[in-house]
């Protein structure tokens, strides 16, 4: 009886235990999940933020004016302007440029020392703060080869702190090829570089295009460098040349955030929501091009 | 092709392949100029401060006078935006990580994926304006002491900023330790939390340390948001509710102004970015170290 009595209570025990356990594990999947909402929730109050404050600003005389003292006549056209301008330039420079550096790094390479060095310098340079490359640009190019405050002073300094993220995203895609591809073309006598052109680089394409969509996205979103080069001045015209002053769409946004009055908030929300439109339709044209990419 | 002799073509390749190594040299091109440039600058700078004076000067007014140049309220400045930053992004993430990779369906986790990345891909500034416009004026309501400038509305904004990075890289981390090592442990009756806590988040351990690594790099050279929420004071406090400076900030405060070449304000710029510089790489390369050397490889 005693012995019985005891079992008992021992998986009474291991029982009472095992509902402990059974808590805790349930609590902290609890804490999982609502962790992750908070994260989920933050960015919907931030969306809804600066849409409820922004919106009733955007308009068509919003986006055909120029940088204004008073509110109510301030527009974001130059600093429109100015980002395609700044984009379309970086993209030129940068595109070609990490492009052919990754078919270098991947095709070409010799499997030595320096080739490794050059790879774990790229990923360095991955990770070097943006205003570092703002201080690059503003000793080389704003200084020393006097380009001023020129869109292309501006989107040299982008290019370079892009570069990085379109070499590795295009070395990646590259790698994806499959080997076989590659001797098969060597094997009825093609040159290295007819086999890249030909065969590696189509069907890397959709990775290197989603990468160089995803840097040209941060091109467009940064706005230290830009700062430092001495962007932020008022220009109230159309650049027409890339030896133009310009603005930027996030340097407008901060012109207009770091003042105290809250019309201008509101105008730097309107901004906002014209800046993360272009970026989400980015981002949608990236996904897009992976979904048919991983079709194939 | 065909019209070309063999000896053109073999001249033809090999000229691409120059210009491809010149493409990817120019990597070192960049990381040499960067180096150099600061060297240089902050070497100058050093003739006119003491390299004590700057390191451990408890006072940095390099734009009014009395001038002076001790970079410790701009250090301090950072740290406190730093330590505030991984209180927010550390377990939140780390979190969003562990029901990710160990809760969520595939449905799920499709879904939360996308749009962890949406908030990796907002520009800084955005964080910026959302610091000073929202989350200070909901913390003053709560703390009326509390500053318009103030660290921890920055600290805040710059913890969500990191969030997606510290998510996203434990995730791979926790993805990577194999599935038998979970069963082993089911089987032996854990419970989900026993397993995440006792077998699949030591296993990643050394992801997770390269993660928070390489999110804390990431902090120090947030620029926008601490430029906006954190104000212009440089200010040795770690009290959150004060406004300070880090050292990003006055990079932006001094590029923001005319500074001349070769003015003592211009190098300032260059040592301050120097300091900078050189904490981001040591903790870069930290990082990844851990991430290579002590990732674990399962049969």
């Amino acid at each position: 009886m005693a012995t019985e009595s005891e079992n008992n209570k021992s998986v009474l025990v291991i029982s009472r235990q095992l509902q402990r356990r059974q808590l805790k594990a349930r609590l902290f999947e609890a804490m999982c999940i609502g962790f992750t909402f908070l994260a989920i929730l933050v960015l919907a109050v931030l969306l809804i933020d600066v849409t409820i404050r922004g919106l009733p600003w955007l308009d068509a005389q919003f986006m055909n004016s120029f940088p204004s003292r008073f509110p109510e006549k301030a527009g974001i056209k130059s600093a429109f302007f100015g980002t395609l301008w700044l984009v379309t330039l970086t993209a030129m420079f940068a595109i070609p440029t990490g492009v052919l550096a990754a078919i270098y790094l991947e095709e070409y390479a010799p499997r030595n020392r320096f080739t490794q060095f050059i790879e774990v310098n790229i990923a360095n340079l991955a990770g070097v703060p943006s205003i570092v490359y703002g201080i690059l640009g503003l000793a080389i190019f704003v200084r020393f080869f006097a380009l001023e405050r020129s869109v292309v002073a501006g989107a040299l300094t982008m290019s370079l702190l892009i570069l990085p993220v379109i070499i590795i995203a295009s070395k990646e895609a590259i790698r994806a090829v499959p080997i076989s591809l590659r001797q098969a073309a060597f094997a009825v006598g093609a040159t290295r570089w007819q086999v890249t052109r030909a065969h590696v680089l189509p069907s890397a394409l959709p990775g290197i295009l989603t990468g160089v969509i995803l840097a040209l996205s941060r091109a467009i979103g940064e706005t230290a460098p830009l700062i430092m080069i001495g962007a932020l001045t008022y220009v109230a015209f159309l650049p027409e040349g890339p030896m133009d002053e310009f603005t930027a769409l996030p340097i407008q946004i901060f012109n207009w955030t770091a003042r105290p009055q809250e019309t201008f908030h509101e105008l730097a929300a309107a901004g906002i929501i014209v800046l993360l439109a272009v970026l989400l339709l980015m981002n949608a044209l990236a996904v897009f091009i992976r979904y048919r990419g991983s079709r194939k | 092709m065909s019209k070309l002799t063999t000896r053109q073509v073999r001249w033809g390749e090999g000229l691409l392949e120059k210009l491809f190594f010149l493409c990817a040299f120019l990597s070192v091109i960049t990381t040499v100029s960067v180096i150099g440039i600061l060297a240089v600058e902050t070497y100058n700078f050093f003739q006119t401060v003491s390299v004590w004076e700057f390191l451990f000067g408890t006072r940095w007014t390099p734009l009014l006078e009395p001038k002076h140049y001790g970079v410790l309220p701009l250090v301090t400045g950072t740290l406190l935006i730093v330590v505030g930053a991984a209180l927010v992004a550390v377990p939140v993430g780390l979190a969003s990580a562990v029901f990710l990779s160990e809760y969520a369906s595939p449905r799920t986790r499709n879904i939360v994926k996308p749009i962890l990345e949406i908030l990796a891909g907002i520009p800084t500034v955005v964080y910026g304006y959302f610091a000073l416009t929202f989350i200070t004026p909901v913390l003053r309501n709560v703390i009326p002491e509390m500053e318009v400038f103030n660290a921890g509305s920055a600290a805040i904004v710059v913890g969500i900023m990191i969030l997606p990075m510290v998510a996203s890289l434990c995730d791979d981390a926790l993805r990577s330790v194999p599935d038998s090592l979970r069963h082993g442990a089911y089987s032996l009756g854990a419970t989900s939390f026993e397993v995440s806590g006792r077998v699949v988040v030591p296993a990643a351990l050394s992801g997770i340390f390269a993660a928070f690594v390489l999110a804390i790099s990431r902090a120090i050279g947030e620029t926008m948001a601490v430029t906006l929420a954190a104000g212009a004071t440089p200010n040795l406090t770690f009290n959150p509710l004060e406004s300070i400076q880090t050292m990003t900030a006055y990079i932006v405060q001094v590029s923001l102004g005319d500074t001349p070449t070769g003015s003592i304000t211009y190098q300032t710029l260059f040592a301050v970015a120097s300091v900078l510089f050189v904490s981001t790489l040591i903790l870069n390369v930290l990082g990844t170290w851990v991430m290579r050397r002590f990732h674990e490889v399962y049969e």
